[in-house]
C-alpha cells in the first residue's frame, strides 16, 4: 500500500513539475528558445508571494492575483528589452545571458533575502486532507496544485488553439520570417509568449512558496526538473508536459521510497533512460 | 588580387612579433616562478594555470565545436573522484593516478556524451547539466569515499610526492604549468592539423561544413571526449591540490563552469588568446572585488550579458580584427588587399 500510496503522491506532485514546465515547454514552442533562468523566475515568485503575505501582510487572494501579474509584466519587458536583442540565428547568445541572468537572480535575492531555507505558512491548508481508505489520504494543496496545473496546461491549449492570440503566435512559431511581412510584429509576439510563459511561472512560484522549503539557490534544480517534464512529453506538446511532470514526480516519490537520497537521483535516471528509449519524448509534435 | 595565404600578412605586422615576444617572456617567466615566487604567488599561479586549461577546453567545445555545456562540472568532479578512488584504494603511484584518472574519465565520457548528443543546442547544454547532477548525487551515496561529506587524501599520500613541504609545492606548481601550458598548445596543435581544419569550418557554418564532406557529428564527439578527458585531468590536479574532495565542491556549477563561461567569453570564444586574455582580467577582478561576495557575482554575470549585447566576440575578438592581432595562428586568411604600387 506504501507503494500504491507513493505513486499517489507522485502523480500530485507532478502536477507541481508540469506547472514548473509549462512556461519553458511554451517559450520553446514559439522561439525554440530556452530560458537558463528558468528556475530562477519560479524561485523569484516563490519569494515575491513570501515577501507580499508572509512579510507585508497583503492579504492572500490578493498576493495570488499580483504575483502572476507583476511576473507577467516584468517576463513582457524583459523579452522586449533584453532577450529579443539577443534571438535568432546563433545558438550562444541566449544560453549565455539567461545564464548571466541566473547568476545575478540568485545572488540578488541571497544579498536580499539572505541564504535561510524559506517556507510560506498556509494555515489550515498546509493540513487538510481528504480520506481515500486503505491509509491512503489526498492532501487538498497537493490536490490544488495538480488541478491547476491541468487548468493551467487546458487553458494555453485553448489559447493557442481557438484565439486569434494563440493563431499568431503558431504562426511566429511555423515561420517567424513571414509573419512581419503579414503586418505581425516579432518583437511583440515573441514578448507576449513571455508574458503568458511569466504568468505561468508566477502561479509555480505561489505553490512553490507553500510546497517545500526553498532558498536562493533552488532556481536550477527546477529548471532541470521542469526541462525533464518537456522533454519526457515531447518538445512542444503541452499535455505531453504534463504528462512528462507526472512521471517525473512518480520516479521521485518511488525513489524516495526505496531510499530518501534517491529522491531525485531516480527522477534525473528515469528521465536519461526514456532519452535513450524515446529521444522524442512520448507525444512528441514536431 | 585575391590569394589565399597563410596568414603571413598578419604574422608580419611589428605588434605581433612584440606580443609574441610577450607571450614568450610570460611562459619563461612562468617555467622560472619557484624561483621568484613565494608560496602565496605560486598557489595563486596553480589556480590561474587550472583556470586556463578548464577555459581551453571549454573554448575548444563552444566555441569551434558549438556544443555548449554547462555540466563540463561533471568530469572536474569524475576526474577528481577517480583520482582519489585510484590513489587510496587501488594503491597506484599520485603522479600515475592524475594521467589514469584522465583516461577513466574519458572512458566514462563515452557513454554519458553518447547520451547527452541525442538532445541538442540549448537542450543540449541542460542535458549536459543533468548528467552533471547525475555524477554528484551518485558520488554522495558512494559511502567508501565519504557519502554526501565527502573525503580527505591521507597525509601518507600527499607526502609521497616530495620529502619537503618545499619540494611538494615545486612538484605541484610544475603539475600545474604543463596541464596550463600542455592545454594551450594542444588546442593550437589539434587547430593546425586536419581536425582543425573540419572544427574552423564546424565553427563558421555547421551546414556548409556538412557539405564539404566534414563528419560533424564525429568530429563533435571526438572533441567531447578530449575535452572530456582534459578537463579530468585538471579535476585530478585541483583536488589533489585541495587535498580534500565533497560532491558539492567537486561537481560545482558555479566553480567549473560559470566562471569558466565568463572566462571564455569576455576574452574572446573561438579564439586560443581568448581564453588566455579572459583567465587574466579573472583573476585580475577576482584579487579586486572578491570582498564583495554577492555583489561580486552580480557584476559577472552582468558583464557576461554586456559582452553578448556590445560585441559577442569578447575582448581579444574584437582586437584581433581591429588591429589584425595574431599570437598564436592557426588559419589561413584571404588576402584581397591589391598590391602596393611602386611610386
Amino acid at each position: 500500500m506504501v507503494w500504491v500510496n507513493a505513486i499517489v503522491q507522485g502523480m500530485l506532485l507532478g502536477g507541481l513539475y508540469a506547472l514548473f514546465a509549462a512556461g519553458l515547454s511554451l517559450m520553446f514552442g514559439v522561439m525554440r528558445f530556452v530560458n537558463l533562468a528558468h528556475g530562477d523566475f519560479i524561485v523569484t515568485a516563490a519569494y515575491l508571494m513570501l515577501a507580499l503575505v508572509g512579510m507585508l501582510n497583503v492579504h492572500w487572494a490578493f498576493a495570488i492575483l499580483l504575483v502572476p501579474a507583476v511576473l507577467g509584466a516584468a517576463g513582457y519587458f524583459n523579452q522586449r528589452i533584453l532577450l529579443n536583442r539577443v534571438l535568432g540565428g546563433d545558438l550562444l547568445p541566449p544560453v549565455l545571458v539567461t545564464f548571466g541572468l541566473s547568476i545575478i537572480i540568485q545572488n540578488a535575492l541571497l544579498e536580499v533575502f539572505s541564504a535561510d531555507s524559506q517556507r510560506l505558512n498556509a494555515g489550515w491548508l498546509d493540513t487538510a486532507s481528504f480520506q481515500l481508505g486503505g491509509g491512503i489520504a489526498i492532501g487538498a494543496l497537493p490536490l490544488m496544485m495538480f488541478l491547476a496545473a491541468v487548468a493551467v496546461i487546458g487553458g494555453l491549449q485553448f489559447i493557442f488553439y481557438k484565439t486569434a492570440l494563440g493563431r499568431m503566435l503558431r504562426a511566429t512559431s511555423d515561420d517567424p520570417a513571414m509573419v512581419p511581412l503579414m503586418g505581425g510584429n516579432n518583437g511583440h509576439v515573441f514578448a507576449i509568449a513571455t508574458l503568458l510563459a511569466s504568468v505561468v511561472v508566477g502561479i509555480a512560484g505561489i505553490f512553490l512558496a507553500v510546497k517545500t522549503n526553498f532558498d536562493p539557490a533552488a532556481g536550477p534544480a527546477r529548471l532541470l526538473f521542469a526541462f525533464e517534464a518537456v522533454i519526457i512529453g515531447g518538445l512542444g506538446s503541452l499535455w505531453g508536459t504534463l504528462i512528462g511532470g507526472v512521471i517525473l514526480g512518480v520516479a521521485q516519490t518511488l525513489g524516495a521510497q526505496i531510499d530518501a537520497g534517491y529522491q531525485i537521483l531516480a527522477g534525473h535516471l528515469v528521465f536519461l533512460a526514456i532519452l535513450v528509449a524515446r529521444p522524442r519524448g512520448l507525444l512528441p509534435k514536431m | 588580387m585575391t590569394t589565399l595565404t597563410a596568414s603571413s600578412a598578419r604574422n608580419a605586422k611589428p605588434i605581433n612579433f612584440v606580443l609574441r615576444l610577450a607571450l614568450g617572456l610570460a611562459v619563461l617567466a612562468l617555467a622560472v616562478a619557484p624561483m621568484w615566487a613565494g608560496r602565496a604567488e605560486l598557489r595563486l599561479m596553480m589556480e590561474v594555470l587550472s583556470y586556463l586549461a578548464l577555459a581551453q577546453m571549454w573554448n575548444l567545445l563552444a566555441g569551434y565545436s558549438g556544443l555548449i555545456s554547462v555540466g563540463q562540472q561533471a568530469y572536474v568532479g569524475l576526474g577528481g573522484y577517480l583520482f582519489f578512488a585510484l590513489a587510496m584504494f587501488a594503491g597506484v603511484p599520485v603522479l600515475a593516478a592524475l594521467p589514469l584518472a584522465a583516461v577513466v574519465t574519458a572512458l566514462i565520457a563515452l557513454p554519458s556524451g553518447w547520451v547527452a548528443f541525442r538532445l541538442q543546442g540549448a537542450y543540449f547544454a541542460i542535458g549536459t547539466w543533468v548528467i552533471a547532477e547525475v555524477f554528484r548525487l551518485t558520488a554522495a551515496q558512494v559511502g567508501a569515499l565519504g557519502g554526501g561529506s565527502g573525503i580527505s587524501l591521507p597525509v601518507a599520500l600527499a607526502q609521497s610526492i616530495a620529502e619537503s613541504r618545499d619540494g611538494r609545492e615545486t612538484v605541484m606548481y610544475y603539475l600545474a604549468f604543463v596541464i596550463g601550458i600542455a592545454s594551450v598548445a594542444m588546442v593550437w596543435g589539434l587547430l593546425r592539423s586536419k581536425w582543425g581544419l573540419a572544427l574552423t569550418a564546424i565553427r563558421d557554418s555547421e551546414p556548409a561544413a556538412e557539405a564539404v564532406g566534414v563528419a560533424t557529428r564525429r568530429v563533435k564527439f571526438l572533441i567531447y571526449i578530449v575535452t572530456a578527458m582534459f578537463t579530468g585531468l585538471t579535476g585530478a590536479f585541483i583536488f589533489l591540490q585541495k587535498l580534500r574532495i565533497t560532491p558539492d565542491a567537486a561537481f560545482s556549477v558555479n566553480d567549473w563552469t560559470a566562471f569558466v563561461i565568463f572566462i571564455v567569453v569576455i576574452g574572446g570564444l573561438g579564439t586560443i588568446e581568448g581564453p588566455i586574455v579572459g583567465v587574466i582580467v579573472f583573476f585580475a577582478l577576482r584579487e579586486i572585488a572578491a570582498d564583495w561576495g554577492t555583489w561580486y557575482l552580480i557584476m559577472m554575470g552582468a558583464i557576461a550579458i554586456a559582452v553578448m549585447l556590445v560585441d559577442k566576440r569578447g575582448i581579444w575578438g574584437a582586437l584581433r580584427t581591429r588591429y589584425g592581432l595574431s599570437i598564436l595562428p592557426v588559419g589561413f586568411v584571404l588576402d584581397i588587399t591589391p598590391p602596393a604600387r611602386k611610386d
